[in-house]
């Protein structure tokens, strides 16, 4: 079998032919075809680039990066690739930035198969196109077996921020509406479904996507976008937590009408787990003047990854920093942050 | 979703609370004794939805935490033995022993992994023959069982490297410790709905008999635990004690017979070290001789240290209920689910936890 071996990694002709016949027929863009050391960009006013609509002279700049190591590399609904891809095309978009630019850096053990590869960055190119957005740089580092479990990647990115948008986590306003874009826990439980060790098939599948397109419609409608988030790591609970302290501001929650897929809501049931601390890689949740929030549900609800979207609750000005549950038998609760992993119950 | 939504139903709910707050009036206190119990009253908010006449208290139901420091350093000090590998429920990963954890122990190179299942240990022995294998039994009468059958599997397997740390514990003689040592003058008791389901309702049938008190053996959806609070705060009204099995869903009488034959099939009841109770007789399960070949206590010579408690920390009085986290020192300051201390504050079905996640301050 084809597979990675350490001269991949040594800048000769083997890393040539990788960059050549791997990456570049997937990344096409002309920017990176030119193999320099660094990306040369068009200015921001010119940078239209695929589907993106014309960006302002006045724009400001996004810039983000994130590395990627989910185990295992493909998973029900998704893999590595589209991660990398999505993950840094949402960090920018939550700052409401236009993602137009993307990096890649590829560290890839000794061994791993040539096809593996192959579909992670396959998987990149169709993510990419999806969100309109272009890989221009890149790297690749082939380190010994046993140095990196298989594949790890590393994305960054470039977007711009159009003027009069300031969103920001810390932006949170009292009265504020917080809407969620659909149902959660999707992504973390269809990872943990593959894990070795875990007895139970399922047809969960993880919720990967681009959301820029998604946050572009709730910004045509309204400039009135306060905060927006992607509650990924450590689920929706967690990021609201980091909302209400970053705001100084209360959020109120009602159980209720937070979705969670019927699957989900089983397997969390058997493991023990709180669907509002499983991760996300698809899902947004905003924070929103209480007069734009309709006219910024109806235009979610036009995008295919907005379909589910519904108001949760509000924020408040009071207790600072906590996040409240109404829970569905009419009790309040504290949702705090997560605490270390989250863990199945022996009893 | 089907089978539990119908217990989460809130007008059903609402109707339950104010039968509850119509049919109370005398002062009473309730222990729940399992930590899932704990968890969902928590979870669901109940506590503020109850009358100030009810006082509810949490019981030492949480393995984890009633796993007493001893016998934790000896699981740490057997993980640092070369080639061994340690198979646990992952709860007990970040529990502090007196000096190490398991989790520090895994970082400085124990093989330590976590599973869901003893089938999970047993396949683990089966892949590494050369390797011994440690499975670490925690749990009440629930997991017990299913460690029992995973030493049945080994013997019939011959698979002679699979080892079982037996801290197994029993919940009838600890509620009658609490009880003994008189420090929390309980009313009513809900019983541990999973526990039960194997040990059966008649277990706590000693509860009216010989203390007076009333037992309801309830789930663990909102539901469940409303009706239980009603039936004790109706008990205690009439003054009749009695166990009302309210978990017919899943509990009888006499229990489980297959899971109790295999139990005693493998264990036999011995002393068994609790943390903050001491060592309460027959309170614990140790393998039988015929089995002892799989009894890591017998094949391993550890040398764990002298055994260290947290100054300042009151998990032992929390899992009597004889005091509440807010009552400790260490709680909320020196002692959080993300620093933790005690092993209340570790697990997720601790009462400490419970209360820091989702009680707040002041709620």
């Amino acid at each position: 079998m084809d597979r990675i071996l350490l001269a991949h990694g040594s800048g000769g002709q083997l890393s040539h032919d990788l960059i050549r016949d791997l990456f570049l027929p997937h990344f096409p863009a002309p920017t990176l075809a030119k193999l320099d050391d660094a990306a040369v960009v068009q200015p921001l006013a010119s940078a239209a680039t695929g589907a993106q609509p014309n960006i302002s002279r006045a724009s400001r700049l996004a810039f983000t990066t994130d590395s990627y190591v989910v185990k295992p590399l493909f998973f029900n609904g998704g893999d590595i690739g589209r991660l990398a891809v999505c993950g840094t095309v949402n960090d920018l978009a939550m700052v409401g930035a236009t993602p137009l630019y993307l990096s890649a850096g590829f560290v890839i053990e000794e061994g791993l198969e040539m096809e593996t590869l192959r579909r992670v960055v396959a998987s990149m190119k169709a993510s990419a196109e999806e969100a309109g957005v272009e890989v221009v740089a890149g790297d690749t580092k082939v380190v010994e077996r046993g140095g990196a479990d298989r594949l790890f990647i590393n994305t960054a990115g470039l977007g711009a921020v159009p003027p009069g948008i300031e969103i920001s986590a810390s932006n949170a306003q009292p009265g504020d509406l917080v809407i969620l874009s659909g149902a959660i826990g999707d992504h973390g439980l269809a990872v943990l479904s593959e894990r070795e060790g875990l007895a139970f098939k399922s047809q969960l599948a993880s919720d990967a996507a681009p959301l820029n397109h998604l946050v572009s419609a709730m910004l045509e409608v309204s400039p009135e976008i306060h905060v927006l988030r992607d509650p990924t790591r450590g689920g929706l609970a967690t990021t609201l937590n980091e909302i209400a302290r970053q705001s100084q501001a209360a959020i109120a929650i009602e159980e209720s009408r937070i979705p969670v897929h019927e699957d989900v809501r089983a397997a969390c049931e058997m493991l023990g787990y709180d669907p509002l601390y499983v991760a996300n890689e698809g899902k947004l949740v905003a924070m929103v003047a209480p007069h734009a929030a309709e006219a910024v549900l109806q235009a979610m609800h036009g995008d295919p990854y907005g379909k589910e979207a519904t108001i949760i609750g509000e924020v408040m000005a009071q207790p600072v920093g906590k996040v409240l549950l109404r829970t569905g038998i009419g009790g309040t609760r504290i949702v705090d942050m997560l605490a270390g992993e989250m863990l199945p119950r022996i009893c | 979703m089907k089978y539990l939504d119908e217990f989460r139903d809130p007008e059903l709910a609402a109707s339950l609370v104010e039968s509850i707050h119509r049919r109370s009036t005398r002062q009473i206190r309730i222990m729940e004794f399992c930590g899932t119990h704990t968890v969902s009253i928590f979870k669901h908010g109940i506590r503020q939805l109850l009358p100030p006449t009810i006082e509810m208290l949490s019981g030492p139901g949480c393995p984890i935490c009633v796993t007493a420091n001893t016998d934790l350093d000896w699981a740490i000090a057997l993980a640092s033995q070369p080639n061994l590998i340690i198979t646990t429920f992952g709860d007990m990963l970040r529990v502090p022993g007196s000096r190490s954890s398991l989790e520090r122990a895994k970082a400085e190179g124990a093989d330590i992994r976590i599973v869901y299942s003893t089938l999970d240990a047993l396949q683990i022995a089966r892949d590494n023959p050369e390797r011994p294998v440690v499975f670490l039994g925690i749990g009440f009468e629930t997991t017990a069982p299913t460690v029992a059958v995973s030493i049945l599997q080994a013997r019939e397997e011959r698979i002679e490297n699979y080892n079982v740390l037996s801290l197994h514990k029993l919940t009838p003689p600890a509620t009658k410790a609490v009880l003994d040592s008189g420090e929390s003058l309980l009313d009513g008791i809900i019983g541990p709905g999973h526990v039960t389901t194997v040990i059966g309702s008649r277990a706590w049938e000693f509860l009216p008999q010989e203390y007076g008190i009333s037992c309801v053996i309830a789930g663990f959806e909102p539901l469940d635990v409303l009706q239980g609070i009603y039936t004790l705060v109706e008990r205690v009204e009439n003054s009749e004690p009695r166990v009302d099995n309210l978990y017919a869903r899943s509990v009888r009488r006499e229990g489980n017979q297959t899971a109790l034959d295999y139990v005693n099939m493998v264990f036999e009841p011995n002393a068994a070290d609790w943390r903050g109770m001491g060592t309460i007789p027959a309170s614990g399960l140790r393998l039988r001789a015929e089995f002892r070949r799989f009894d890591a206590r017998e094949n391993y010579k550890v040398d764990p240290g002298p055994t260290e408690e947290p100054p300042g920390c009151l998990c032992g009085d929390v899992i009597r209920g004889a005091a509440t986290p807010p009552d400790c020192p260490l709680y909320r300051e020196a002692c959080t689910p993300h620093n933790p201390v005690g092993p209340c504050m570790v697990s997720s079905e601790g009462t400490c936890a419970a209360y820091y996640m989702y009680a707040g301050e002041g709620l």
